[in-house]
């Protein structure tokens, strides 16, 4: 299998002074380009947990800070008044806006209430109000009542994991009967399984459509799961070059045992095959996690049975009107695939490398 | 296609030697193989085949009995629709501008991930394909915030670096397939996987040789690194450009599956889908897709075509 592949091998250092010196800035130079263009890269993600813990009154401000922030106020006589950065010879002040006037104000300060109002002239509309910052979490419970988020992962939970399971057992078997099998024009038949790759589904579409449409499977969930248990040409190439590089004195001496073809399958090549098996699993749970085509179509009408993607498109349209909201539910629509694919990401990369380098 | 039947009549040189012991092996490897061959047959050749005499017809899902045979109407109609035209145009106009910009992206990523002076490399690889795992319609979303014309980051940057009003993104139809292109780098964690693998099946000593030459960093870069890697390239290309007619999702969310603004998301396969499911005209709507089928064709047969100027294969493959 070929891993992802690792550094070079450094030749042995020779230790020199100057040497060490220019190692060691062009160490920190390139480190240092490399965090900004992560910080830009992921930049959009601060933006939205920022935002998901912003008020509604918070995004509207005419002032909108950065981060979640409320005008501060303090409590004068039983009256709650703004606290304003005020100028004034002794330096910038926050003074609480107690009576407003065109021209003049009277503050207090919050640090000295005995002295009683403060005199200030100058016109208060132009001065900064005080902000602190107040983080909300209500987007969040309000974002997952508004579409139904319980109802939508549920959804997609079910498509994504039956899929999935389908993808397996089909490509795992047709993967070993491409791998181990002396059949008659069985590379013609690989070539052809690996040109699917570039036939755009759109070509078949209407057909299986009208098809699904026919047999009454339309604004059902089986068109979704059901074509993943005939196997495709990624999992399947994937699959295959994996179980290529499982020796086959293996298998042949379970054979000798008196295995047949499917026990050498299950006890012989499957046990050795985790990490493709892995990759597969999951490269099929997030296609399925983030369809929108499909789901789309045959979903059409059936809010009932809406995914995860189609749901979350009634976000995309408010969000100019309800930022908060939306970010929230994204942030709780990424997290379980993030989360996965942290946990997972060594076997999940190397998938990668191979479906698509190998070829 | 004839050549697809596996019975061993297609191979009459085999039968004539096939002991019980083959012909096991055959059966099982067959038993194996069916569920492809199933799939194949009932979900790929067969849909194929009726989608070509779909596009004879007018049929319409509403009315089935009524459906006629319209013989070449649609594919006349399809070289004098101004829509498709314009879908065309659309989507030949992602290909220029993204296209391009999403083989170099990830190729500036991955050699910088691949750098022998960065500290930590494996964080920074997971963290530029991270995003590649984000939801398109999460990814529509908060890009749509970022790149939003008055509150969004992207505008406030460009306004605090240059000191101009940056334009706005989705709502400009000049501007709406650069936001694509942008919001696309988030995407492009497989690309990036690719390339640096392809780096790091680069022989050590061809760099060692040039440094003993006097080759300057550059001129590593691209005289070694870049034909070395250039089979990576071209496979990616390839996917790049094929995607590009398959795009929608993004289209479809930015522009209210109407092509806002003006018409400037309308893309080929979103053209497509409006044809086929919201207008129902499912004659048309097959006739969309061979077309586009037969234009991924003819894109990929140009692309291989032109693989013996630029891409090199070590090991004269």
């Amino acid at each position: 299998m070929a891993a992802l592949p690792h550094a070079r091998p450094r030749r042995a250092p020779v230790w020199s002074p100057r040497r060490n010196m220019r190692q060691f800035t062009a160490t920190a130079a390139v480190t240092l380009v490399a965090l900004l263009v992560v910080a830009l890269f992921l930049a959009p993600l601060a933006y939205m947990t920022l935002t998901a813990l912003k008020t509604q009154k918070q995004v509207q401000d005419p002032h909108s800070q950065f981060l979640p922030s409320s005008p501060s106020t303090y409590r004068y006589e039983g009256r709650d008044y703004p606290l304003l950065n005020v100028p004034t010879e002794g330096g910038a002040r926050q003074w609480a806006l107690v009576k407003p006037g065109r021209e003049a104000s009277d503050f207090i300060d919050p640090d000295n209430p005995a002295a009683g109002l403060i005199h200030w002239e100058g016109r208060w509309r132009v001065l900064e109000p005080v902000y602190h910052f107040d983080p909300t979490l209500e987007n969040f419970p309000k974002s997952w009542n508004q579409i139904h988020l319980d109802r939508l992962f549920g959804n997609t939970l079910f498509i994504a994991v039956v899929g999935t399971l389908g993808t397996l057992l089909s490509s795992v078997a047709v993967a070993y009967g491409f791998s181990r099998f002396r059949i008659p024009g069985i590379n013609l038949l690989f070539i052809i399984l690996i040109s699917t790759i570039i036939l755009p589904r759109q070509v078949t579409l209407i057909p299986t459509y009208i098809f699904f449409r026919a047999i009454g499977w339309g604004g059902t969930w089986w068109p979704l799961i059901i074509p993943h248990f005939f196997a495709n040409a990624y999992n399947v190439f994937l699959l295959r070059q994996y179980f290529k590089g499982i020796p086959r004195d293996m298998d042949e001496a379970a054979m000798i045992d008196g295995a047949s073809p499917l026990q050498t399958l299950l006890y012989v090549i499957l046990p050795q095959s985790m990490p493709a098996l892995t990759a597969v699993g999951l490269f099929h749970f997030f296609f399925a996690w983030n369809d929108f085509f499909e789901p789309l179509i045959y979903l059409q009408g059936r809010e009932d049975l809406y995914t995860l993607s189609i749901g979350m498109t009634q976000f995309a349209n408010i969000f100019n009107t309800q930022p908060g909201l939306a970010t929230a539910a994204s942030m709780m629509a990424l997290a379980l695939p993030v989360v996965i694919f942290f946990l997972a990401q060594r076997v999940f990369m190397q998938g990668i490398v191979i479906t698509g380098v190998d070829k | 296609m004839a050549t697809l039947s596996t019975t061993p009549s297609a191979a009459p040189t085999v039968r004539r030697r096939v002991s019980p012991l083959l012909r096991r092996e055959i059966n099982w490897g067959l038993l194996f193989l069916s569920p492809w061959l199933v799939g194949f047959l009932f979900f790929t050749l067969m849909p194929m085949a009726a989608s070509l005499i779909f596009s004879l017809t007018d049929y319409n899902p509403i009315h089935p009995e009524a459906t006629q045979f319209v013989g070449l109407t649609n594919w006349g109609r399809l070289f004098n629709d101004p829509f498709m035209r314009q879908a065309w145009a659309v989507t030949l106009r992602f290909v220029v501008i993204s296209v391009p910009l999403s083989i170099a992206f990830p190729l500036g990523l991955a050699v910088l991930v691949n750098s022998e002076h960065l500290f930590a490399k494996n964080i920074y690889r997971t963290l530029f394909y991270m995003p590649s795992m984000i939801p398109v319609v999460v990814n529509v979303i908060i890009w749509g915030g970022i790149m939003n014309s008055e509150t969004g980051w992207l505008n406030r940057a460009i306004e605090f670096v240059f000191g101009v009003q940056g334009p706005r993104w989705y709502q400009d139809e000049a501007w709406v397939i650069p936001a694509l292109t942008i919001m696309g780098f988030w995407g492009v964690g497989n690309t990036m996987l690719t390339m640096l693998a392809g780096l790091q099946n680069v022989p050590t000593e061809l760099y060692d040789a040039a440094k003993v030459d006097g080759a300057s960093g550059w001129q590593r870069f691209f005289s070694i690194t870049l034909p070395m890697i250039s089979p990576v390239i071209f496979y990616n290309l390839m996917l790049c450009v094929i995607g590009s007619f398959q795009y929608f999702t993004q289209a479809y969310i930015i522009g209210n599956g109407r092509g806002d603004p003006n018409g400037a998301t309308m893309f080929y396969n979103l053209y497509l889908y409006r044809i086929a499911f919201n207008f129902l005209d499912m004659g048309y709507g097959a006739t969309l897709a061979w077309a586009m089928f037969v234009i991924v064709l003819i894109l990929t047969i140009i692309l291989f075509r032109t693989q013996n100027r630029w891409v090199y294969y070590a090991g004269g493959e």
